[in-house]
């Protein structure tokens, strides 16, 4: 018993000295808060695929009616912006060029009599490419813009309906904002990059200042050193998480359908995971410099192949198996659906394992190189 | 230029190339990550859907519903299941087996002669953008049943990405990524380290001047950047075929100057900071997240709140993502070209003269 109290003792001290090491400076306490909170804010504003003010310019050779109607029914929900009438071809072109409109509506000049004649009535939309993701979208939108007006347009004359209507409904995310789903998967990625970078420091920065080797000779074992320096990290990533938690669900108000205490407890390991990551890299580099260097090149992949900006289906097979030994992407996946589809632990269980898998091989392997590092 | 000048700054340069080729994680940073990232770019981000899993319920067994899906089936986006019934579908899309789930129900053929027929479709929204394309393609394949009735008929044509594949704006924009990382993030934790062990003191003693410490400093984190553009236009060029439009002159003039800004911005930060642990905090927050999230790489700006299109516009990482992304899928551009040049120009100035005018032979 009075083992176990010394034990915890020791634990706590170095905790203790973890903690002041890292929130002695006011520097680094601000930047391990306030970015948390800018960058979710922003990111959550900037992140998006939907689509919001799409500038588009008309080149318009009908002259007619049917076209001025299109045009404005295009604009009527506010998406669509007009930033020029287009002349002629080379105007239009140098529109594109510039940047100044996505896309191009060129109405022919037999538009109109066509429409009237019962003809399918070409319209042309160009597209700027360069984004080809935004383009895609918009052109969606006009498409369905051009349905809504063939119905009503049928509907007038009396021209038969098509024959067939799809109803369609999205699950979990009925608007389909992209900011749905990235705003948790953030929760997981911010604090990810910033707890790895902090826990690969840690010992990193004592090898260079020659304080480890005194760490080493105190009457503490390495399984304890690493229990203290992994303890701090992982509650100063949960609080990072916390407050992207926070913000989205009250600034950005996405709804919660799932258990907050489901929630803590997969990012729990996760952050103890990561901290097994970034200990590993720790005791591995010689300097700081390394240590970060090293973090750097293993976090860049992590962040891309977690399925946070890109979704990971869209990989190719090989790429998505290279992805099995990411634990981000089991933790965005983790969160993601318990935060927006409401399921518990139970279901999403098979996205622990690997995060155990990877916390279990970690921890001890750093604690056993504190000693065994091959320089 | 006197004589000294260049004597100092070829000692001071020699010095830093042998501490950069010294340390084998300045080279994994200047050189591996690159090809990984120009592999993981190439072959992993997508923002294109192939052979999603559909699951298809026909409760209609008649050919004219079989027909009627067939259009789903044929095209490459989509990879169907067939399904006897709805409990097994939705069970399915729980479990995010299926994207999403095609309802063909089981009045289709006798709705469909009186006019009435509706085709149900459930997509799963948890991944918005590629919930949004299956619901696009998904609702084009099955409207074509409906056939080219009298109305307005949408041709569309894509300009400067014929193929419609997001690799070929994600390539161009990985070397914006790569420019950032090894110009800023490296160069700010080099500096800071000598701030922290207190060896740029020990070279203020010395003749050499302020200026003459950043160049060397600046010049092998320069080539080291230049190695890692060289990589990502070899990648692009002959591993994923991504056309080069414009010329090739111009995109290598306007690199040179973004890795002088992104050098200059990592020289900065360090200065600033005196300190390794928030160097390189600062370095991954203010060059690497943003490049990433706010630059127009992924996101277009254009669908953005104005607030965050702002910030997004101070970012010298925007202006260069615009180039690069013209250069290579639109071509010359003049007007736009000299816009961002001029823009990138004088963040480099202001950042490289206000590195100068923080590194100063000044003990604290």
């Amino acid at each position: 018993m009075n083992t176990l109290m010394m034990l915890i003792r020791r634990i706590a001290n170095l905790c203790r000295k973890e903690f002041l090491a890292v929130l002695k400076d006011p520097k680094s306490r601000a930047i391990l808060i306030v970015p948390a909170l800018v960058q979710s804010m922003l990111f959550g504003y900037a992140a998006t695929y939907e689509l919001n003010r799409v500038p588009y310019a008309v080149l318009d050779y009908s002259h007619s009616a049917a076209a001025m109607r299109f045009t404005a029914r295009l604009e009527a929900d506010g998406i669509f912006r007009r930033v020029a009438n287009a002349r002629n071809e080379q105007e239009a072109r140098d529109l594109i060029d510039t940047q100044k409109a996505l896309l191009i509506l060129h109405f022919p000049p037999d538009f109109e009599r066509s429409l009237y004649s019962g003809q399918p009535a070409p319209l042309q939309l160009i597209l700027d490419g360069r984004n080809s993701n935004t383009a895609g979208s918009a052109a969606a939108h006009v498409n369905a813009v051009a349905m809504n007006y063939n119905r009503e347009w049928r509907a007038q004359t009396g021209a038969p309906e098509p024959r067939l209507q799809i109803a369609s409904r999205a699950w979990y995310n009925p608007n389909l904002e992209t900011r749905w789903n990235l705003m948790p998967g953030l929760i997981a990625a911010l604090s990810m990059l910033q707890t790895l970078l902090l826990t690969a420091l840690s010992v990193a920065r004592e090898r260079e200042h020659g304080t480890f080797d005194q760490l080493l000779v105190t009457p503490m074992t390495p399984a304890e050193i690493m229990v203290g320096k992994a303890l701090p990290p992982v509650c100063i990533g949960l609080l990072q998480s916390t407050i992207i938690l926070l913000v989205t669900r009250f600034w950005f108000g996405v709804p919660l359908a799932g258990s907050v205490l489901h929630i803590y407890a997969g990012l729990t390991l996760f952050t103890v995971a990561c901290v097994g990551i970034g200990l590993s890299i720790s005791a591995l580099s010689a300097n700081m410099q390394q240590a970060m260097l090293y973090t750097f090149v293993l976090v860049m992949p992590m962040m891309l192949l977690s399925g946070l900006t890109t979704p990971v289906r869209n990989m190719p097979e090989l790429l998505q198996l290279l992805t099995m030994a990411n634990p981000l992407r089991f933790a965005i996946d983790m969160v993601q659906r318990i935060y927006l589809e409401g399921v518990g632990l139970g279901t999403v269980w098979p996205n622990l394992i690997p995060l155990l898998i990877i916390a279990a091989l970690t921890l001890p392997l750093a604690a056993w190189l504190f000693r065994h590092r091959l320089v | 230029m006197s004589r000294g000048f260049m004597q100092r700054l070829v000692a001071l340069t020699r010095k830093e190339f042998r501490q950069l080729l010294r340390d084998s994680s300045n080279l994994a940073i200047g050189i591996v990550l690159p090809i990984v990232l120009i592999l993981i770019f190439g072959y992993g981000l997508s923002l294109d859907v192939k052979n999603a899993p559909v699951a298809i319920v026909l409760e209609d067994g008649s050919p004219t519903a079989f027909e009627a899906v067939a259009g789903l089936r044929l095209s490459p986006v989509f990879s169907p299941v067939m399904l006897g019934s709805m409990h097994d579908a939705e069970a399915l899309m729980r479990e995010r087996k299926v994207d999403a789930i095609v309802r063909v129900p089981a009045s289709f053929a006798r709705d469909l002669g009186m006019g009435t027929a509706r085709i149900q479709l459930l997509v799963h929204g948890s991944e918005a953008n590629r919930a949004t394309i299956i619901l696009n393609y998904a609702t084009a394949a099955l409207g074509r049943k409906a056939g080219p009735g009298p109305g307005i008929a949408v041709e569309q044509r894509m300009w400067f990405n014929a193929a419609n594949t997001s690799t070929w704006y994600l390539v161009p924009g990985l070397i914006v990524l790569i420019m950032t990382l090894v110009g800023a993030f490296l160069t700010a934790l080099v500096m800071a380290r000598e701030w922290e062990r207190g060896t740029l003191e020990a070279l203020f003693v010395t003749p050499v001047r302020p200026a003459e410490i950043l160049l060397a400093k600046i010049i092998p984190y320069f080539c080291v950047g230049m190695c890692g553009l060289i990589l990502c236009l070899l990648a692009a060029r002959f591993l994923f075929h991504v056309p080069m439009q414009g010329s090739l002159l111009i995109l290598l003039f306007s690199s040179m100057l973004y890795l002088f800004v992104a050098v200059g911005m990592g020289l900065l930060i360090s200065s600033v900071t005196r300190n390794q642990f928030i160097a390189s905090q600062v370095a991954l927050l203010t060059s690497f997240m943003p490049s990433l999230m706010l630059s127009g790489f992924l996101f277009d700006l254009r669908n953005v709140p104005v607030v965050v299109r702002v910030v997004g516009n101070v970012l010298p990482a925007t202006h260069f993502m615009e180039l690069v992304k013209t250069l290579f899928l639109a071509g010359n551009v003049w007007p736009l070209i000299l816009r961002n040049c001029a823009i990138l120009a004088a963040y480099a100035v202001v950042l490289l003269g206000l590195a100068r005018f923080v590194t100063r032979k000044k003990l604290d």
